[in-house]
């Protein structure tokens, strides 16, 4: 018992140290970002004095070498790059979108970068999130985001909000940059960004993806629609969308973010014809990518329509989340939807197992969550299919019936999260249930409480 | 006055190999009672693409709808939405489009053609 004790504190000691390093290190990370963008600055002022007469374009002998290629290419060129080195771009999320959108504007030859996100670095972001690794887990995604453009390209400026965009906030952030792009995973930030960008008259590489399918268009560029043109309603926030969170293809994503980069450089560089008025739609399970010629701008649209008079004062007065029925920041949302009686905790349930009780257990996530990971001898009857199964919960209780004439098995639900269990317990009352419960929190206080060893996803 | 719409049955298929496309085209149009209907007598195919979360909705990625002759694609969503109830939620934040170009609700429809469901992905 003892060395097991002492391998417990030795463990939780080093845990300690490394996150005192980590925190060591982010400082001095951001120190020497400072310094290299003071750096940056100086050397910028005195490679102009010393190329003065060289070339008109203002391009260095370095930057010259770096980005032959480009200046090889006749369709883009010096004077592509030329305006490519002016331009500023401000990419809000720096997850999957966000990532490989990052890592192409950085070693482009941009002349400044802003990322803005709120979050930090986890295991279960890195399969797609390709900018960031393992090292930067428990750091800040603007951060870790920073650090891999700077690798790849020293001489490009980079600024870093790490903060969620919000009302307050987006005007004074947004206003510093030619071109946003929108590489976020919500609805209310969707809206936001496009009204702000409306606002200010700033074009938005918009880019979204969910399962194995993704969405590109160009909004709000030289007289073309904006987002509220074409989706003037938000999604309702739907059902058990939160419990049961839609995975995604890690590469597909990916796609997206490559091709929002480059709509972004086309844009900054005035080069070819960036996709206003068209909507790509990435089907990646067939492999086809179909453009859908979308509607033009709205006159009714609210925000950028001829009758609409959307000011920055309205912008800063109007609520995204009231509107899309959706928080803007990522916390799932903790329904209550049931009185304390109908509800038992994860230790709770452990006890009643210990004791022995007779009960059955419905765990009602899909078929592939249940897959993944399930608690022992659970009964997978999805949420959608539970009217259906009626009678196989019936016989489930029946076989545990217990022969003398002891009180009836209990019945016991659980989800991924703790909101569809209550759900399912609300229909299972109604079907004449009347006593089933759910477990608080679901399979992660499950994973929290009683057994840490329990996989999360 | 409003034409007499028959109920046809629908069939979804699964999702068909490229290939298989041209052929749609050349599917004949039904023979509908002429009793039942004022508008004309025939009634035409067109095929239905679901995107993201329509997709998720109705499990396949396209289905064959037949419509009469004369509908439109707000005619052509009543009768797909009828067939797929949860389609309801997402109705309103819908973008049609026929054959890959933004369409109102009112546009006529004609044989062979694509109507696509796009609702938002916010995902990313
Ligand atoms: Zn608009």
């Amino acid at each position: 018992m003892a060395s097991s004790d002492g391998a417990v504190d030795d463990a939780s000691r080093i845990r300690r140290e490394i996150e005192a390093l980590k925190n060591e290190r982010s400082d001095i990370d951001r120190q020497i970002s400072d310094l290299e963008t003071q750096l940056r600055g100086l050397q910028s002022k005195t490679e102009v004095v010393h190329n003065d007469g060289l070339a008109a374009h203002g391009l260095s002998p370095d930057l010259i070498y770096r980005h032959s290629r480009h200046l090889m290419l006749p369709s883009f060129g010096v004077q592509g790059q030329s305006k490519l080195s002016k331009s500023s771009v401000l990419v809000v999320g720096a997850g999957g979108l966000g990532s490989p959108a990052l890592l192409y504007l950085a070693a482009c030859g941009l002349g400044k970068i802003g990322i803005v996100d709120h979050d930090v670095v986890e295991l279960n972001n890195l399969h797609r999130q390709v900018i960031h690794s393992e090292e930067y887990i428990g750091s800040p995604k603007v951060e870790s985001a920073a650090a891999a453009c700077l690798k790849i390209n020293s001489t490009v400026l980079i600024t870093k909000h790490q903060e969620a965009l919000r009302t307050t906030n987006a005007l004074d952030i947004v206003s510093k940059y030619d071109i946003v792009i929108d590489a976020t995973d919500n609805a209310p930030s969707r809206y936001l960004i496009n009204d702000c960008c409306v606002v200010l008259g700033k074009p938005l590489v918009s880019g979204a993806a969910i399962g194995m399918e993704g969405q590109l268009t160009v909004y709000n560029y030289k007289g073309g629609p904006c987002y509220r043109c074409l989706f003037p309603l938000p999604p309702p926030t739907t059902a058990c969308q939160r419990c049961s969170d839609s995975g995604v293809l890690g590469v597909v994503p990916g796609i997206i973010g490559c091709l929002q980069a480059l709509e972004a450089i086309k844009i900054a560089s005035s080069v070819g014809e960036p996709l206003s008025g068209r909507m790509l739609l990435l089907d990646s399970l067939s492999t086809k990518i179909r453009i859908v010629k979308i509607r033009g701008r709205s006159s009714q649209c609210e925000v950028c329509g001829e009758n609409s008079f959307f000011t920055p004062q309205h912008f800063k007065g109007f609520d995204y989340e009231k509107f899309t029925q959706t928080p803007l920041s990522v916390a799932p949302v903790k329904l209550s939807l049931l009185t304390p009686d109908f509800r038992i905790t994860a230790k709770e349930y452990k006890q009643r197992i210990v004791q022995g009780e007779a009960h059955v257990l419905v765990d009602v996530r899909p078929e592939h969550h249940f897959k993944i990971v399930s608690l022992p001898n659970a009964l997978n009857i999805p949420l959608t299919m539970i009217e259906q199964r009626v009678g196989d919960i019936s016989s489930a209780l029946k076989e545990k019936q217990p022969n003398s004439s002891g009180s009836s098995p209990h019945l016991y639900v659980v989800c991924r999260r703790g909101n569809d269990s209550q759900r399912a317990v609300q229909l299972l009352h109604k079907l004449g249930f009347v006593a089933a419960r759910d477990i608080i929190g679901g399979i992660e206080s499950w994973a929290r409480e009683v057994d840490p060893k329990f996989p999360t996803y | 006055m409003q034409p007499v719409i028959l109920p046809t049955d629908f069939t979804i298929t699964e999702p068909q190999v490229a290939v298989m496309d041209s052929v749609e085209g050349e599917i004949q149009p039904q023979e509908v009672s002429s009793a039942a209907t004022e508008s004309g007598s025939s009634s035409i195919e067109v095929k239905v693409l679901f995107f993201a979360r329509a997709r998720d909705i109705t499990g396949v990625g396209h289905m064959p709808l037949q419509v009469s002759a004369g509908s439109t694609a707000c005619d052509c969503l009543d009768k797909v939405v009828a067939k797929f109830p949860s389609l309801a939620e997402i109705r309103e934040c819908m973008v049609l489009a026929v054959n890959e170009e933004y369409a109102p609700g009112s546009i006529i429809v004609e044989q062979g053609d694509e109507l696509a469901l796009i609702p938002p992905i916010s995902g990313g």
